[in-house]
């Protein structure tokens, strides 16, 4: 029994023990213990999980499928997936941001449609046209996102409101209120969603003919990934990004320092806020061209997942991003292929968010390992050379 | 008059219930922002009890609610170990813990809801539909003006909410047990220093606050819509989170905080109705408990003291 525990302490301190790389490989373990799960569970429900899985990967444009229909092959199924992935990057970014600063932001989904919302008013019923059009929806989405990420933090920093509490509020609010503007304003009848936006502000490019194709291009993905790079800069090599991640890791040593802790918070939270709007904007006015009332998106919450696994690092969030939008993308097709529940998805995110939570603990205790072999080998070391004496 | 307190007193009780778990959790030390995933849970595993008994049973049988309450609590309590085991032995964040829990609670719930129907009972539904609770009129104390409202019309549930927040005020405030568990929140290598292991104390602590947002969550699902579906995640532990800060974790301002959004609720509905405008104008109604909760926090949340060890992770070797 005492030789089994040692060869799995061994095994786990190969595999993980690299401090260096712990960060990549942690997520990854909990990305296989979930799969796992997930395998185990459709496969209770009597369904193969590897073409499951396959079907995941079908349904997202990166195996190709057995049939297609007319204008439709892998590349259009691959667009219509960055299409999904752009608003997820946004989203995940804006949490990453705050969980810097130290901040929980989960209410990203509240501030996309908030984003959303006005950008549809105010551009997206407008006659402008698409070259002034597409950069003001993105402006004015940063712009109101950020207002309410700064209410937000301004909460926690004067009136010390739990950030938590204060933005799911929010959320509740945003959601009945806009709801209300749109039943009573801007609802189309027969889809019983808001009056869609015009073509001119739509910031993805909707069944363009390319060839004998016809694709969504998603204007945002370029930018959602230049901004990753951008957000990875800010974040190590700016005094800015210093500071935020000062306070994040103990405000009343970053007070010690010098550093204004309230202005950071605020700071953070509007950033984060500015992000979640283009979110928004790139869901509410490219992925969709209109807004379901009463609905608030899973993306602003899926995003922490995203967050939390890609380590809040903006390029390990360009990879945990890509996984989970083929998870949430490709569970529709999957349901219709293998007809499982497309909620399979999100159960698969939830194990995934719970494992992920526990990469502090997976640390500590591949530490600890380590110290036990250690320990053992002088240990051994010492019989031996008694032994030898 | 009468609906606003009928429906207001069926509202706030639930509401009331599950910020005691929440206080009881907090208090140990132990954030917990997923009161809203083990409501949620609880009602799930609950109805399931009562759709599967209600077969058994004749239709005007009481049974399956009542059993249906209490594997709330069980599904609740269960539910609330994954918690306490990412807070307490894996060291995880308590903060994140709690959002996956709710997380993982929407996505587990919906996911068995939508494939215990279509593989047990053969629908396609994504709800358990629940059958219709009785109601208590109390003789003769309702015939009182005003205060009648009081005793008319009462959920069975009520009275049960009522009977366990006595038994709860009293574990946490009279006996020694409680003090122990006070004492973790605000100081945790005193307790144990005096030999208690507060890690015992805290899991008790969560688990608590499961078996209360279970029974809450039950009793939403049966006074709000009388069936289980997704509907359920609305908020109303994040509500019950906001009341126990404004109430200063403490248990009888907690009350006080759940009176004011259960009426606020209640008589917004009842505005709209009197006033008679288009059902559309409900969804600005439904932001009042919302609104309400961020101005009184932004009022009180300055004087307000959190226990001092809330949301740290206990470490024996630390000082």
């Amino acid at each position: 029994m005492k030789q089994k525990n040692h060869s799995i302490k061994a095994f786990f301190v190969k595999c993980f023990g690299n401090e260096k790389y712990q960060s990549i490989t942690i997520p990854l373990f909990a990305i296989f213990i979930s799969l796992l799960a997930g395998a185990v569970i459709i496969g209770l429900l009597g369904k193969n999980p590897l073409s499951a899985y396959q079907n995941l990967l079908q349904g997202s444009g990166l195996l190709p499928k057995p049939s297609y229909a007319g204008y439709k092959n892998i590349l259009t199924d691959f667009t219509s997936f960055l299409n999904a992935w752009t608003p997820m990057l946004f989203a995940s970014l804006a949490v990453a941001v705050a969980l810097k600063a130290g901040l929980f932001n989960i209410g990203v989904s509240g501030q996309m449609l908030t984003a959303g919302f006005f950008a549809t008013i105010l551009i997206g019923y407008s006659d402008l046209p698409a070259p002034i059009a597409k950069p003001l929806v993105l402006i004015v989405g940063m712009i109101v996102g950020a207002c309410v990420g700064g209410l937000i933090g301004f909460l926690k920093y004067r009136f010390n409101i739990n950030e938590v509490v204060s933005s799911i509020m929010l959320n509740y609010i945003a959601q009945y209120v806009f709801s209300f503007f749109i039943n009573t304003y801007f609802v189309n009848p027969v889809s019983r969603q808001s009056t869609s936006v015009s073509e001119a502000s739509r910031l993805t490019l909707m069944d363009t003919l390319v060839g004998n194709l016809k694709m969504d291009i998603p204007l945002g993905i370029i930018l959602a990934i230049i901004t990753a790079f951008f957000m990875k800069f800010l974040i190590d090599r700016t005094k800015m990004g210093y500071e935020l991640k000062a306070v994040g890791a103990s405000p009343t040593a970053a007070k010690y320092a010098g550093i204004h802790v309230g202005k950071n918070m605020v700071l953070a939270m509007v950033i984060s806020g500015a992000l979640a709007g283009l979110a928004g904007v790139t869901y509410y006015l490219g992925y969709f061209g209109s807004i379901q009332p009463k609905v608030l998106v899973s993306t602003g919450f899926d995003a922490i997942a995203v967050s939390l696994l890609g380590n809040s690092n903006p390029i390990g969030i360009i990879f945990s991003s890509f996984l989970i939008t083929v998870i949430s993308k490709g569970s529709t097709y999957m349901s219709s292929a293998a007809g499982i529940q497309a909620e399979i998805a999100s159960v698969i995110t939830g194990i995934l968010l719970l494992f992920s939570a526990c990469g502090a603990y997976m640390k500590y205790k591949i530490k600890s390992f380590q110290d036990d072999i250690a320990t053992e080998k002088t240990i051994a070391q010492k019989q031996r050379k008694e032994a030898e004496k | 008059m009468n609906t606003v307190i009928i429906d207001g007193l069926s509202f706030t009780l639930p509401l009331f219930i599950m910020a005691i778990g929440g206080i009881y959790s907090e208090r140990s030390g132990i954030t917990n922002l997923a009161l809203e995933g083990l409501q949620g849970f609880g009602a799930f595993i609950g109805a399931l009890m009562a759709v599967l008994l209600a077969s058994h049973f004749s239709a005007n049988s009481q049974v399956p609610y009542y059993m249906a309450m209490l594997f709330a609590i069980i599904g609740g309590m269960a539910y609330a170990s994954i918690h306490a085991l990412l807070c307490i032995k894996f060291k995880a964040n308590q903060v994140i813990s709690g959002v996956v829990i709710n997380i993982l609670a929407m996505a587990l719930t919906t996911f068995l809801t939508k494939q215990i129907n279509k593989g047990v009972f053969g629908a396609s539904s994504d709800k358990f539909v629940l059958g219709v609770s009785s109601r208590w009129t109390v003789p003769g104390l309702s015939e009182i003006p005003i205060i009648g409202a009081v005793f008319t019309n009462i959920y069975p549930f009520e009275i049960i909410i009522i009977v366990i927040a006595v038994i709860a005020w009293y574990l946490l405030y009279q006996t020694k047990y409680g003090l122990h568990l006070r004492a973790c929140g605000d100081n945790p290598h005193a307790v144990d220093a005096a030999g208690i292991d507060v890690a015992k104390v805290r899991f008790f602590a969560v688990l608590m606050s499961g078996a209360l947002s279970g029974l809450a969550g039950i009793s939403f699902a049966y006074s709000i819509s009388a069936n289980f579906s997704s509907a359920i995640y609305v908020g109303y532990g994040y509500l019950a989170i906001a009341a126990l800060i404004f109430g200063n974790w403490k248990i009888l301002p907690t009350l006080g905080a759940c009176l004011l959004f259960g009426f606020a609720r209640s008589g917004g509905y009842r505005i709209v109705q009197l006033l008679q405008m288009p059902s559309s104008y409900s969804d600005l109604v439904m932001i009042l408990p919302y609104a309400l909760t961020l101005l009184l926090l932004i009022f009180f949340s300055k004087q307000n003291r959190a226990p001092r060890a809330l949301g740290e992770i206990y470490d024996k070797g630390k000082r």
